[in-house]
């Protein structure tokens, strides 16, 4: 039980040293770059992804594109990104960190989408052209709701891996939750790496309630068929 | 009316689904195309919205060519009716309704008031407005694919294969109410189906295709019971064609006899093989055997006004008597139709 304690004690030393809790290396300032730097990957992420990922399952064209590119990004290393993009763009801007997690997170959300509207079942697509919705009408009232949980799904998988990547942004010198680790690692301050790993993981914690609620309110229950008969 | 001018279509791929194709589907009758599968039926009928565009020849509606129309308003204007119902999951059947009023632009208020009085006009509870579609049997929603196919009051509906998913008690229930609905409304229909039964209990008209997207012969359906066109026809109405033709024909002019009926009770010897006793309402109760005074045998009825020679026979083949019963609209016994009776009506029915 040794390592129990000795992980409280490390919690206790963190987050009981009113030191960690003010200033421009407090928490309150860490966490509020954390989600400065992952919502805006994410944002932009979800603005070139999602776009994209209607256009080509809704069209059908442009297909291998997405299977392709995605399954390349999957494979770039993040850290092999982070370092070539500050040796590009230097390490006095946040874009050398965003970039890459942008890149990380659009496969998800592009994949997702694109099977999303993609699988809506071809008799229901033919029915919508029946009724006389127009190709627009049909991508916006009918495959979009119909497909938005895995559309929501891609995203929530994104933000996830760039709430725990974001953790990077501390090697090029940003700020973010990720210093505490990287700090701490460098001066063998363990407190403040276990701290700062629960904050990360919390943060995580966080976005998934939030995506969960973001469903719950947008899905149609007639899709998500999470309903009480009335 | 919808006129196909030898229309033709060719996929991509080089199958001729359909092949110089001259139809007329007359204002106000059910036109059903009926044939094997994969001969063309689906193409032809969605060659009427456009859903497909014909490779040759040109599809009227009232004279005006769908070819100079733009699809969408062209299809905003036609009701279309398929297989799975092809409900939109993510909304309430309301709204479901709804779809192309919406799209018109009605009133929102308008639009749901109409919604509602199709919703009962196809037979459905109200209460089910407000479920979504996958709380519905499959029913309930190609019922309520009908009524959205008729929300915005099109003249023109197109309905492929709409009752083939569902079990055939249920199917029959859709077919009476379409025939119910249809003589409210008077739509101009075209029906697909690949049950030649489904076709003739429905068609004013029907036509028949062959595999190649070909004519094989239109007529209405006693005439095409009676005088198929060639072997293909022959053959695909199938064996007991004799017996559907009966359908046709009126149980109006069967001779009945009055003197089998005796009320309950009445015990008195007769030298008839069976007789049928009634309740004080003249309504029957069963057969009795001469031979067995003792005994009730089970009886079949049938309308006197308005069932047909198939409903007579089927009356009197679940009797061992082997008479059919004949009662009026309130259950009432009106005569009995023997076996000489119906024979003898058989034998003009066969004469023609
Ligand atoms: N998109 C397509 N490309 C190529 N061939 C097609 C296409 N759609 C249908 N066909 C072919 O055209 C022919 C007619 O098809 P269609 O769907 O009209 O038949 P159907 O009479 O409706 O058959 P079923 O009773 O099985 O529904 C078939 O041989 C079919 O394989
Ligand atoms: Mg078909």
């Amino acid at each position: 039980m040794n390592w129990l304690i000795s992980f409280l004690d490390w919690l206790r030393e963190f987050f009981g040293d009113p030191e960690n809790w003010t200033g421009s290396d407090g928490i309150p300032m860490r966490l509020l770059e954390h989600l400065e730097f992952s919502a805006l990957a994410l944002v932009l992420a979800v603005l070139i992804a999602v776009p994209l990922g209607l256009l080509v399952g809704h069209t059908g064209r442009g297909e291998l594109l997405v299977v392709v590119s995605a399954n390349l990004a999957r494979a770039l290393p993040t850290l092999g990104l982070l370092v070539m993009f500050v040796l590009l763009l230097g390490a006095s801007s946040i874009w050398p960190v965003i970039i890459p997690l942008v890149l990380l997170s659009v496969p998800p959300i592009l994949v997702n989408t694109y099977e999303g509207v993609k699988g809506v079942d071809p008799e229901l697509r033919d029915a919508a052209y029946g009724m006389g919705l127009r190709g627009e009408q049909v991508l916006w009232r009918v495959l979009v709701p119909v497909a938005l949980p895995l559309i929501l799904l891609g995203c929530r998988l994104s933000a996830i891996q760039v709430v725990a990547t974001t953790t990077v942004a501390a090697y090029t010198g940003l700020g973010g939750l990720g210093r505490y680790v990287i700090d701490g690692f460098a001066t063998k301050d363990y407190a403040s790496v276990v701290g700062g790993s629960v904050l990360i993981v919390l943060f995580a914690l966080v976005v998934q309630v939030l995506f969960a609620l973001v469903q719950r309110v947008t899905v149609s229950p007639g899709v998500s068929r999470r309903l009480k008969v009335r | 009316m919808i006129t196909f001018d030898s229309v033709s279509k060719r996929y991509p791929d080089g199958t001729v689904a359909v092949d110089a194709l001259s139809l007329e589907a007359p204002t106000g009758e059910i036109t059903v195309l009926v044939g094997p599968s994969g001969c063309g039926k689906t193409t032809s009928l969605r060659m009427i919205n456009r859903m497909i565009d014909a490779s040759e020849g040109e599809i009227l509606l009232d004279g005006v060519p769908v070819r100079g129309i733009d699809p969408p308003t062209l299809r905003r204007g036609i009701g279309y009716v398929i297989q799975q119902a092809g409900l939109f999951p993510h909304r309430r059947i309301i709204d479901n309704i709804a779809t192309v009023p919406y799209l018109l632009g009605w009133d929102r208020k308008k639009a749901r008031a109409t919604a509602m009085e199709l919703l009962e006009r196809v037979g459905l509870d109200p209460a089910l407005a407000q479920r979504y579609p996958f709380q519905l049997s499959g029913g309930q929603q190609q019922r309520v694919g009908v009524a959205r196919a008729l929300a915005a009051d099109p003249p023109v509906l197109l309905m492929d294969e709409p009752f083939s998913a569902v079990d055939p008690i249920v199917r029959t229930n859709l077919q009476d109410e379409l025939l119910r609905l249809q003589s409210e409304l008077n739509k101009t229909i075209v029906f697909v189906t690949h049950d030649i039964d489904e076709a003739i209990k429905l068609g004013d008209r029907v036509a028949v295709l062959r595999v190649g997207g070909r004519l094989a012969q239109v007529a209405d359906p006693k005439t095409l019971l009676s005088e198929p066109a060639d072997d293909f026809v022959r053959e695909f109405l199938g064996q007991d064609r004799g017996i559907r033709r009966l359908r046709f024909i009126s149980a109006d002019g069967l001779r009945l006899r009055t003197d089998l009926t005796v009320p309950e009770g009445s015990d008195g010897g007769t030298s008839e093989p069976w007789l049928l006793v009634v309740d004080a309402d003249d309504r029957p109760l069963g057969w009795r055997p001469g031979a067995e005074p003792g005994r009730l045998e089970p009886f079949g009825t049938y309308a006197h006004r308005g069932d047909t020679m198939r409903a007579a026979l089927d009356a009197a083949l679940l009797s061992p008597s082997g008479c059919a019963v004949a009662v009026d609209e309130q259950g009432k016994v009106v005569g009995v139709a023997t076996r000489q009776a119906l024979d003898e009506a058989l034998t003009e029915a066969a004469d023609g």
